[in-house]
């Protein structure tokens, strides 16, 4: 590194050369400071030129490597071992059936689950509204959905035919009739899933928006109100998106339990990816690399939501924090930025300093 | 102040007449009787308790009152006269009439998700329809006004207190209304952000809109009151000229929270 030789020679007679080798960034400190720094060894020492040297934290080190090395261990079982059968995980992981399967999770997890939070976000303002009726009614539902086992309301849904042969709409408690359906025609295996998994999805959400709207300072809706801003826009506009902060850990909780949740249907024989899995190794008899290939779809599933994750909360902390935390994307840019070469920072120096340190 | 100097104006006129108020069993209002005329500033002076605040609150109809009626210029507040009953307003009616008072909060309560800009406008476009370019251009001005046009995108905790209570007061303004209320702007606010909210209140005091400000800063209250009202356990207890009630009171209670209040110094 010629620059940094060179800046330690000019200074030989005032700084200890160790120092400026060490770090050639002090060196530029130095050379813009040194017409002021006369006696730079007297009593009155300025710690303006002194270099900052990181605290060591050999702890942490230690640490590293013990868990480096069971990763290690366990990355390593995982692909020596034959018995896992990568070369069938590989094989059924994209087959079209496992494909379809797929799919109809997700598409499971999307109606049900933003059923589920609309109609959650519905009970909870009838659980907070001033009308005892409204509140009850919530109240109940909630109570009735979170006390039965998700099991037996699949069940009961698509059993409904039993109970009810036909579906009437009309005018209640009279003859009057303006469509009926055969129960068993209109329950089908999608419908009891969907419902199932919507009503009970609802109670639960329910329940957590209503502790997100409970978090917002009573403040804000007085405001609001003085303001004459209308009940929706109150709700929605001012209450709801600062409840968010509170809602969505445990929003997105839920729905990645729901992602899995969907795999009860099977009780349905409705070919979801859980289903599927056991069809085709019901078939080949490779159990557990089957219930790999299902495991695998749920990790990636459940990985995509917690980055949608991150960023969805990010977006509703505008406001809350006075400055956002970097992204990853962001920090990773930073860091490559402040740990580049070493090389580019001392040539900098150099052209810099070059001028000035020649007189 | 001398009304001299002050724009001239016919609305704002508030009446309260025999209101009485209880939480549970304690009774916060004792038969309250209150003219305010259209654009004087009336200031409301008392202890902690003496339900100063509640009777701002009730003013807008954030509190209902047990008996009494409230009107503003002549028109009664949360309810209307129909054969010869006082029938209750539907809410949307209500948020009508709300959005001729505006209220200034203790503790500002500007909404901590919007920017200081989207405060301002949310009311004029979704409480009174207005556009929301011409809310946008208003809110802008009355930034100008309080002196924070460089502040319209920033957040609230962005902001110190002073400029919070500043953006809440043109928050309350962009609405236009027939009249301000002030419940304690200055309390939650350190002392050295105590003027600069003060100086954009007086300077609202010259503007001709009717403003009730309930206040423990007295020697404020001495610069812009037309009027001062003492409370104390619920009823008005004595009322005047800033020159009367802070110079001569002849109630023992005013001059004993007085005493209390006004430090050696501030004298007059």
């Amino acid at each position: 590194m010629p620059p940094a030789v060179k800046t330690t020679q000019t200074h030989a007679g005032q700084q200890p050369a160790t120092e400026a080798v060490q770090e050639p960034n002090v060196a530029e400190d130095d050379q813009s400071s040194a017409p002021n720094s006369t006696a730079p060894n007297s009593a009155a020492v300025n710690y303006a030129d002194y270099a900052v040297v990181a605290a060591r934290h050999p702890w942490r080190w230690v640490g590293t490597v013990i868990v480096a090395a069971l990763a290690a261990a366990v990355l390593y079982s995982l692909v020596s071992n034959p018995r896992w059968e990568w070369g069938v995980v590989a094989q059924w992981f994209t087959a079209e059936s496992i494909l379809r399967g797929l799919g109809q999770t997700l598409k499971l997890t999307v109606i049900s689950g933003s059923l589920g939070f609309l109609l959650g976000f519905i009970l909870a303002l009838m659980r907070l509204s001033s009308s005892p009726l409204f509140s009850s009614v919530s109240w109940t539902f909630s109570w009735i959905f979170r006390s039965t086992p998700l099991l037996v309301q699949l069940l009961l849904w698509y059993n409904l035919g039993y109970l009810y042969e036909t579906i009437r709409l009309g005018v209640p408690f009279t003859s009057i009739t303006f469509a009926e359906f055969q129960t068993t025609s209109l329950i089908s295996q999608f419908a009891a899933a969907v419902l199932g998994l919507t009503l009970n999805q609802a109670a639960y959400s329910a329940e957590i928006i209503r502790g997100g709207i409970l978090s917002v300072d009573q403040g804000q809706i007085e405001a609001a109100t003085a303001l004459g801003i209308p009940r929706w826009r109150r709700s929605t506009r001012i209450v709801l998106p600062q409840a968010m902060r509170a809602i969505l850990p445990t929003a997105f909780n839920e729905i990645i339990g729901l992602v899995k949740g969907t795999s009860i249907v099977y009780v349905l024989a409705y070919s979801e990816l859980f289903y599927t899995v056991q069809v085709i190794y019901n078939r080949t008899q490779q159990v557990l690399p089957m219930l790999l290939v299902a495991t695998i779809w749920y990790i990636v599933i459940t990985s995509v939501l917690s980055i949608a994750q991150y960023y969805i909360e990010r977006h509703y902390s505008r406001g809350a924090l006075r400055t956002l935390p970097p992204t990853p994307l962001q920090k990773l840019r930073s860091f490559i930025s402040t740990h580049a070469p070493i090389r580019t920072t001392a040539s900098n120096t150099a052209s810099n300093t070059a001028p000035k340190g020649q007189p | 102040m001398s009304l001299a100097t002050k724009e001239v104006t016919t609305r704002g006129a508030v009446a309260v007449r025999s209101v009485d108020k209880s939480y549970g069993t304690t009774q916060v209002l004792h038969n309250v009787d209150l003219d305010v005329a259209a654009g004087e500033v009336l200031v409301i002076i008392g202890p902690s308790g003496s339900g100063k605040s509640t009777l701002l609150r009730t003013i807008n109809h954030l509190e209902k009152v047990d008996r009494g009626t409230i009107s503003l210029d002549g028109e009664l507040i949360g309810y209307k006269v129909r054969n010869g009953k006082l029938h209750e307003r539907r809410e949307s009616e209500i948020l009508a009439q709300r959005t001729d008072v505006g209220m200034v909060f203790q503790n500002f309560n500007l909404f901590g998700h919007l920017t200081a800009l989207q405060n301002i406008i949310e009311a004029p476009i979704h409480a009174k329809g207005i556009a929301k370019a011409t809310a946008v251009a208003r809110a802008k001005e009355l930034l100008a006004r309080v002196g924070l046009s460089d502040k319209a995108d920033a957040y609230p905790r962005q902001l110190s207190g002073g400029q919070q209570q500043r953006v809440a007061i043109a928050r309350a303004l962009a609405l236009d209304p027939k009249v301000v209320l002030f419940d304690e702007p200055t309390s939650a606010l350190d002392p050295e952000l105590v003027t600069e909210v003060l100086e954009v209140i007086k300077d609202l005091a010259k503007s001709g809109t009717t403003l009730i400000i309930v206040t423990h800063e007295i020697g404020f209250a001495r610069d812009v009151a037309d009027r001062i009202l003492f409370m104390d356990g619920g009823r008005v207890v004595e009322e005047g000229t800033p020159a009367e009630i802070l110079g001569n009171p002849r109630n023992e209670r005013t001059k004993s929270f007085l005493s209390k209040v006004i430090e050696p110094a501030f004298n007059i």
